[in-house]
C-alpha cells in the first residue's frame, strides 16, 4: 500500500490516496464538501466554483487542488456557505429553471444543493434570459433553459476514436451547449443515457421518457444531497 | 470553398492546434467563417464540428456572416468615450445609413464596437480592414464614409503617417507612438545581440540568477519574480520546453507593448531568445493581439533580419546547439486570453479558457510542456540586465521594486502617451509632468485595477504600494464617474469573460443590472449593501484574474467614493424594488392600441 | 388578544396553493380558531375592512390589475408571504419571459394553432381590461415580499408550520422534506 497523505478539514485528520484530489478524499473521509460540476473519474473542471474551500488562507476549488501533506483545509465556514448558495442562486436567476415542470425534479442537483442550503428565493434578480432548446439529435433533448455549464457532458461523452460530441459556443454570458449533429445521430441508446444521467440537471433529457418516478421516491426527496457521503464514516 | 478550405488548412499541417491560424486565414479570405467552411475544416482536421464552433465563436473577430466590404470597428473603451466617441459613433451611422452592430444593406460597410484597441492615447480611434484610424472625428468620419462609398482602397484612406517607424513602409500607420519621457532601461540606447553574445558564454543558471538578482518582476500585472519563473520551468523535467511572450495587451487604457514593438521589436525578440537558452527551449511564441495586425508584416522582417543576424535560428549567436526561434500567434479579439494559461490554449486552437491551476505553465503550458509566459515589457527588461548586469538595475526603483516601469497614460491630461519611470514616483509628480489638471480620479491598473481619488495621490507606484502593470486612466472632474466609467468597466468585464465559472459569467451581470438600478435614481441604502456584500464573490470564488477583479470598478469605487453612489439613492425611501408599471405595459398597450391608463 | 388577521390572494396563480391551504386537513379548523381571515377567495371578501397581519400571495404578476392587488396587499398587510413558485418566481406563466410581448399576443390571439374566428385580427383593447404586463414578475420584484414559501404547490406542512410560527412567534423548524420546488 501506498503512503497515505495525512491532512485535516475543519481539525478532523484525514487521509488521502496521493494525487487525490481534495473534494474526492474529503468523501472518502466522510467529509461532503458541497459541489456540483465534479464527478468522480472525470479530469475536474473547476467551473461551478462551489467546491471553495479555504486552504492555507486562499479560496481554492478542493475538485481541482491535489491534496498535499499537511494541509489545513476549510470548508464549514459561515462565509464559504453564504458564497455556496449565493453560487446555487445565480445559477438559478442565470438560467430558466421551472422546477415544477422539469423531468429532473427530484433528481436535480442543482435543485438538491438549494434544498440542503434552504434556498427559498434567490437574493438575485431573475434574468428570464431567452435561450433556444435543440431538439435535432434523435435520442436527446438538449434544453438549454436549465444547462449551468458544468461541461460533465463535454468531458465525459466521446465518440470512439475520441471526438467530442458536446461542446460549448460563445463565451461569457452568453455561453450556450452544443451538441455535434451528425456525431449525435450515430449515438447508441446506452451512449445517450449516459449523457442524460451525468447531466447534473434537466438540460439534456432521453426522449420519450419523463416523470416517470413518482414523488417521494426521488433521489433527493427525503435524503439530502451528500448526507450519503456524511453517513459512511 | 473546399479547395480554398483544404489548401489553409495544409498549409499548416492538417495541425488541430493551428485552428487559430486556419481560422484566421478563412476569416481573412471569406470576410466570415460560413458554416460550410466549419464543417470542412473539421472533416479535415479530423475533429468534429462543435470543437470548430467553439473555438470560432469565442474569438470577437470570427463571425458568422460578411461584416461588409468595409468593416469599421470602433473603440468603445472608457476613454474612447472621454475623448468624444458618441458624435464620432453618430457620424458614422448617419453617414454610413445604419445603426452599430450591423452591416448597410448594400452589404458595403459594417459598424461594429469592439473592447480597447491599444490607442488610448489617441482616441477615438477605429480599426477598418486592419487599419488604425486614431484621433476621430465627425468630419473625418464624413469624409472616410464618402472615400468608402466610392470605394476607394482603404490603405488610401490613410492621409497622414505616424511618428517613428509608423512610417516605415512596412507600417504605414497614423498611429502616433506618444513617448512622452524616456528612461535608462526600456527607452534606451541598445545594440541589438549585445546580451545575447554575452549570455552565450554564460552557463544557463548563472543567466537565471542574474534574473532573480535584479529583482525583476513580471510587467504583465501579476509581478512574479521573472528569474523564479524562470527557474521552476528549468526545473521541471522534459525534453521540451517553451517561450511565450504576452503581447496580447488587452487592459484598456494600455499600449505601452504597441509602442515596444513598433519601435524595438528585437529588443523584445533578444529578450525571448535569452529565456529561451536559460530554460533550454527552442522555441518562441509572441502571442499578438488581433488588434496588432498592421504591424505583422513588419515584425516578420525583423525576424527575419535577425535570423540573418544569427540571433535567431540555429547555433544562435555562434553558440554550438543554441537554436531558438520565434513564431507569431494572432488572437483575435479576447480579453481573457492574456492571461498565461488562456493564451496558451488559445494557441493550442481553443477557446481562450484560463486552465486551473495547478498544474502551472511553468510545470505544464503549452503542448502540456514547460512554459514560461512573460510580458513584453519583462522580457525587454532582462536584455538590458543581462547587458549591464543586474547591480545596475537594482540601483533604480524603490525599496520592493526594482527598475523601471513603462506607463501608458490617457484620459483627461494634456500629454497622453508612454512614460518610463522608475518605480516609487509619486502619483501627485506624474500628474504634473502629463498636465493633468482638476482630477477626480484616477483608474490605476486598467479596469481590474483600482480606482484611486485626490487623497491617494500622494501615494507611490510600487508592488509595495500602488502596483500596476502600466495603464493610467485620469478621469477628469466633469466626468461622471458611475455612469461613464465604472459601468463601462463592467460591460467590459461582461463582454470578455470566457464564462466558465459561473460566478464570473453571472454575477458581472448582477453587478451592472444593479448599478443601473441606482443610476436611474430607483436604488436605496438597500442596494449598496447589497453591492457592498455581492462585489466580495467575484474575488473569493472565480478561477482566474478576470473574474477575480471583474468587481474591482465598482468595490474601489465604493470604497473611494461613495459618496458618488450616495448621491444617487432615494434617502427617503427604505426600499424600493424599481418596479415601473408604466415602463411595463408600454410595449403591450403600444402593439393592441391602448393609451395605459396607469 | 385579539386573533391576527389573515388575508389571502391569487395573481397569475392557479388557485393550486390556495388548495393547498386547504389540504392541511383537520389542522384547517385550529387555524380558524388561531386567525380572522379578511380579504380571501376562501371566505369571499373581495375588499380589505381591516389592516391585516399576514397576507398570503399566490402567484407572480403578469398584468396591471396583479400589480394593483398587491400593491393593495403591501398597504394593508404588515407581513407579505410569496406562496409557491409562481409568487417566488414566475412560475409557468412567466415561460413567455424573454419573448416579446407582441409575440406572444400574436400567437395568442392571431397566429396559434387553436386560435379560430378571430377573422378580422382583433386584438383585446378595452379599456376596461387589465393591461399585460412585459414579463411575468416575481412578487419581490413589485413590492417587498417578507417570507417566501417554495413549492407548487407548497406543502401543506410548510404552510401550517409557517403561519404557526409567525402567530406563536416560536422559531421556525423546517424538516427537510417540506421545502421543495415542485
Ligand atoms: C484577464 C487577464 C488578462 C491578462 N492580460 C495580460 C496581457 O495582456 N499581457 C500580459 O503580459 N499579461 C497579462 N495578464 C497576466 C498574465 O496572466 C501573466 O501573469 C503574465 O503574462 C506573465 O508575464 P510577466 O510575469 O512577465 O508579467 C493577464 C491576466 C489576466 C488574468
Ligand atoms: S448540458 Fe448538462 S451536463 Fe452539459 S454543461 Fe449543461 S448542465 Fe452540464
Ligand atoms: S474567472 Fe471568468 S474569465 Fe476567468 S476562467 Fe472563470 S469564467 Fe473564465
Ligand atoms: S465541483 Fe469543484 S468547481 Fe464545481
Amino acid at each position: 500500500m501506498s503512503e497515505k497523505i495525512k491532512f485535516t478539514i475543519d481539525g478532523k485528520e484525514c487521509y488521502a490516496e496521493p494525487g487525490q484530489n481534495v473534494l474526492d478524499a474529503a468523501a472518502d473521509n466522510g467529509v461532503y464538501i458541497p459541489s456540483l460540476c465534479h464527478v468522480r473519474g472525470l479530469i475536474p473542471a473547476g467551473s461551478c466554483r462551489i467546491c471553495n474551500v479555504k486552504i492555507a488562507g486562499r479560496n481554492m476549488t478542493a475538485c481541482t487542488t491535489p491534496v498535499e501533506e499537511g494541509m489545513e483545509i476549510e470548508n464549514d465556514t459561515a462565509e464559504l456557505q453564504d458564497m455556496r448558495k449565493a453560487i446555487v442562486e445565480m445559477l438559478f436567476v442565470e438560467g430558466n429553471h421551472f422546477c415544477p415542470a422539469c423531468e429532473k425534479s427530484g433528481n436535480c442537483e442543482l435543485q438538491a444543493l438549494a434544498y440542503r442550503f434552504q434556498m427559498m428565493v434567490p437574493r438575485f434578480p431573475y434574468e428570464f434570459p431567452l435561450r433556444k432548446p435543440d431538439s435535432t439529435a434523435p435520442k436527446l433533448w438538449i434544453e438549454r433553459n436549465r444547462c449551468i455549464k458544468c461541461k460533465r457532458c463535454v468531458r465525459s461523452i466521446k465518440t470512439a476514436d475520441g471526438k467530442n460530441i458536446f461542446a460549448f459556443r460563445k463565451r461569457g454570458h452568453e455561453v450556450e451547449i452544443q451538441i455535434d449533429h451528425e456525431l449525435a445521430a450515430q449515438m447508441t441508446d446506452e451512449e445517450a443515457k449516459k449523457a442524460a444521467d451525468i447531466c447534473p440537471v434537466g438540460s439534456i433529457l432521453y426522449k420519450e421518457k419523463g416523470f416517470s418516478e413518482p414523488i417521494g421516491t426521488r433521489k433527493f426527496d427525503k435524503n439530502a444531497i451528500g448526507s450519503d457521503i456524511e453517513k459512511v464514516v | 470553398m473546399e479547395n480554398e478550405i483544404k489548401s489553409i488548412v495544409g498549409k499548416f499541417n492538417k495541425d488541430p492546434m493551428r485552428l487559430m491560424d486556419i481560422l484566421l486565414d478563412v476569416q481573412a479570405e471569406m470576410d466570415h467563417v460560413p458554416e460550410e467552411a466549419v464543417e470542412l475544416i473539421a472533416k479535415e482536421l479530423d475533429i468534429s464540428n462543435v470543437d470548430v464552433e467553439q473555438t470560432k465563436s469565442f474569438y470577437h473577430f470570427f463571425t458568422d456572416k460578411p461584416q461588409g466590404k468595409y468593416t469599421i470597428y470602433l473603440n468603445n473603451s472608457a476613454t474612447a468615450n472621454m475623448m468624444g466617441r458618441a458624435e464620432v459613433a453618430e457620424a458614422f451611422e448617419k453617414a454610413v445609413g445604419c445603426k452599430f452592430e450591423c452591416t448597410s444593406d448594400d452589404g458595403m460597410i459594417g459598424l461594429y464596437s469592439t473592447a480597447c484597441i491599444g490607442m488610448s492615447d489617441q482616441e477615438p480611434a477605429a480599426i477598418i480592414n486592419g487599419h488604425v484610424f486614431t484621433n476621430l472625428d465627425p468630419y473625418k468620419v464624413r469624409a472616410l464614409v464618402a472615400s468608402m462609398k466610392a470605394e476607394k482602397p482603404i490603405e488610401e484612406m490613410v492621409e497622414k503617417y505616424g511618428d517613428g517607424n509608423n512610417s516605415s513602409n512596412l507600417i504605414k500607420a497614423m498611429v502616433n507612438n506618444n513617448i512622452r519621457k524616456k528612461g535608462p532601461v526600456l527607452f534606451s540606447e541598445y545594440e541589438t545581440g549585445t546580451a545575447l553574445k554575452k549570455i552565450t558564454d554564460m552557463d544557463p543558471q548563472d543567466v537565471i540568477n542574474e534574473v532573480k538578482n535584479s529583482y525583476l518582476r513580471g510587467r504583465g500585472g501579476a509581478g512574479f519574480p521573472a528569474g523564479l519563473k524562470w527557474d521552476f520551468c528549468r526545473r521541471a523535467q522534459s525534453e521540451e520546453r517553451y517561450v511565450m511572450c504576452n503581447a496580447d495587451e488587452g487592459e484598456p487604457g494600455t499600449f505601452k507593448e504597441r509602442v515596444i514593438l513598433t519601435e524595438m521589436p528585437q529588443r523584445c525578440f533578444e529578450g525571448m531568445a535569452i529565456a529561451g537558452y536559460a530554460i533550454g527551449a527552442k522555441e518562441g511564441i509572441l502571442y499578438l493581439r488581433y488588434e496588432y495586425k498592421y504591424l505583422q508584416e513588419y515584425l516578420e522582417k525583423v525576424l527575419n533580419d535577425m535570423r540573418e543576424a544569427n540571433l535567431l535560428g540555429k547555433n544562435l549567436a555562434g553558440k554550438e546547439g543554441f537554436d531558438f526561434d520565434i513564431r507569431i500567434q494572432f488572437g483575435a479579439g479576447a480579453y481573457v486570453c492574456g492571461e498565461e494559461s488562456a493564451l496558451i490554449e488559445s494557441t493550442e486552437g481553443k477557446r481562450g479558457e484560463p486552465r486551473n491551476r495547478p498544474p502551472f505553465p511553468v510545470q505544464k503550458g503549452y503542448k502540456d510542456q514547460p512554459t514560461v509566459v512573460n510580458n513584453v515589457e519583462t522580457l525587454c527588461s532582462v536584455v538590458k540586465i543581462m547587458e549591464k548586469g543586474a547591480e545596475w538595475y537594482t540601483m533604480m526603483g524603490s525599496r520592493e521594486s526594482a527598475g523601471t516601469k513603462l506607463l501608458s497614460i490617457s484620459g483627461d491630461c494634456k500629454y497622453p502617451g508612454v512614460y518610463e519611470f522608475e518605480w516609487g514616483i509619486r502619483i501627485r509628480d506624474i500628474l504634473e509632468m502629463v498636465g493633468a489638471e482638476d482630477v477626480q480620479a484616477i483608474q490605476v491598473g486598467g479596469p481590474s485595477g483600482t480606482c484611486i481619488g485626490p487623497r491617494d495621490f500622494k501615494r507611490t507606484l510600487a508592488y509595495e504600494d500602488l502596483p500596476t502593470g502600466g495603464s493610467m486612466i485620469i478621469i477628469g472632474k466633469e466626468r461622471k464617474l458611475l455612469q461613464d466609467v465604472v459601468r463601462n468597466f463592467t460591460e467590459f468585464f461582461i463582454e470578455e469573460s470566457c464564462g466558465s465559472c459561473a460566478v464570473c459569467r453571472s454575477l458581472t451581470v448582477i453587478l451592472r443590472n444593479k448599478l443601473d438600478k441606482i443610476i436611474a435614481g430607483k436604488g436605496t441604502q438597500s442596494d449598496i449593501d447589497d453591492l457592498k456584500k455581492w462585489t466580495k464573490y467575484g474575488k473569493m470564488a472565480n478561477r482566474c484574474g478576470l473574474g477575480q477583479t471583474a468587481a474591482n470598478p465598482i468595490a474601489t469605487t465604493m470604497e473611494n467614493f461613495m459618496d458618488k453612489y450616495e448621491d444617487l439613492i432615494q434617502k427617503e425611501v427604505e426600499y424600493d424594488t424599481g418596479f415601473d408599471l408604466a415602463a411595463a405595459v408600454a410595449e403591450s398597450c403600444n402593439y393592441v392600441g391602448r393609451k395605459p391608463n396607469l | 388578544m385579539s386573533k391576527p388577521v389573515v388575508a389571502t390572494t391569487s395573481l397569475a396563480g392557479c388557485f393550486g396553493c390556495h388548495m393547498s391551504i386547504l389540504d392541511i386537513d383537520e389542522k384547517i379548523l385550529d387555524l380558524v380558531e388561531l386567525v380572522e381571515f379578511n380579504k380571501s377567495p376562501i371566505d369571499d371578501i373581495k375588499e380589505f375592512t381591516k389592516p391585516c397581519d399576514i397576507g398570503l400571495i399566490e402567484g407572480g404578476c403578469c398584468n396591471s390589475e396583479n400589480v394593483h392587488v398587491l400593491k393593495d396587499f403591501r398597504k394593508n398587510c404588515k407581513i407579505l408571504i410569496s406562496l409557491g413558485e409562481c409568487a417566488i418566481m414566475g412560475g409557468l406563466p412567466a415561460l413567455r419571459n424573454g419573448i416579446p410581448v407582441q409575440e406572444c399576443l400574436e400567437e395568442a390571439y392571431l397566429n396559434g394553432p387553436s386560435v379560430s374566428g378571430n377573422k378580422k385580427g382583433i386584438l383585446p383593447n378595452d379599456d376596461e381590461l387589465p393591461m399585460i404586463l412585459d414579463k411575468v414578475y416575481p412578487c419581490h420584484e413589485v413590492v417587498k415580499i417578507d417570507y417566501y414559501l417554495p413549492g407548487c404547490p407548497p406543502r401543506a406542512e410548510l404552510i401550517w408550520e409557517a403561519l404557526a410560527a409567525l402567530i406563536t412567534g416560536n422559531e421556525l423548524k423546517l424538516p427537510y422534506e417540506v421545502v421543495k420546488f415542485d
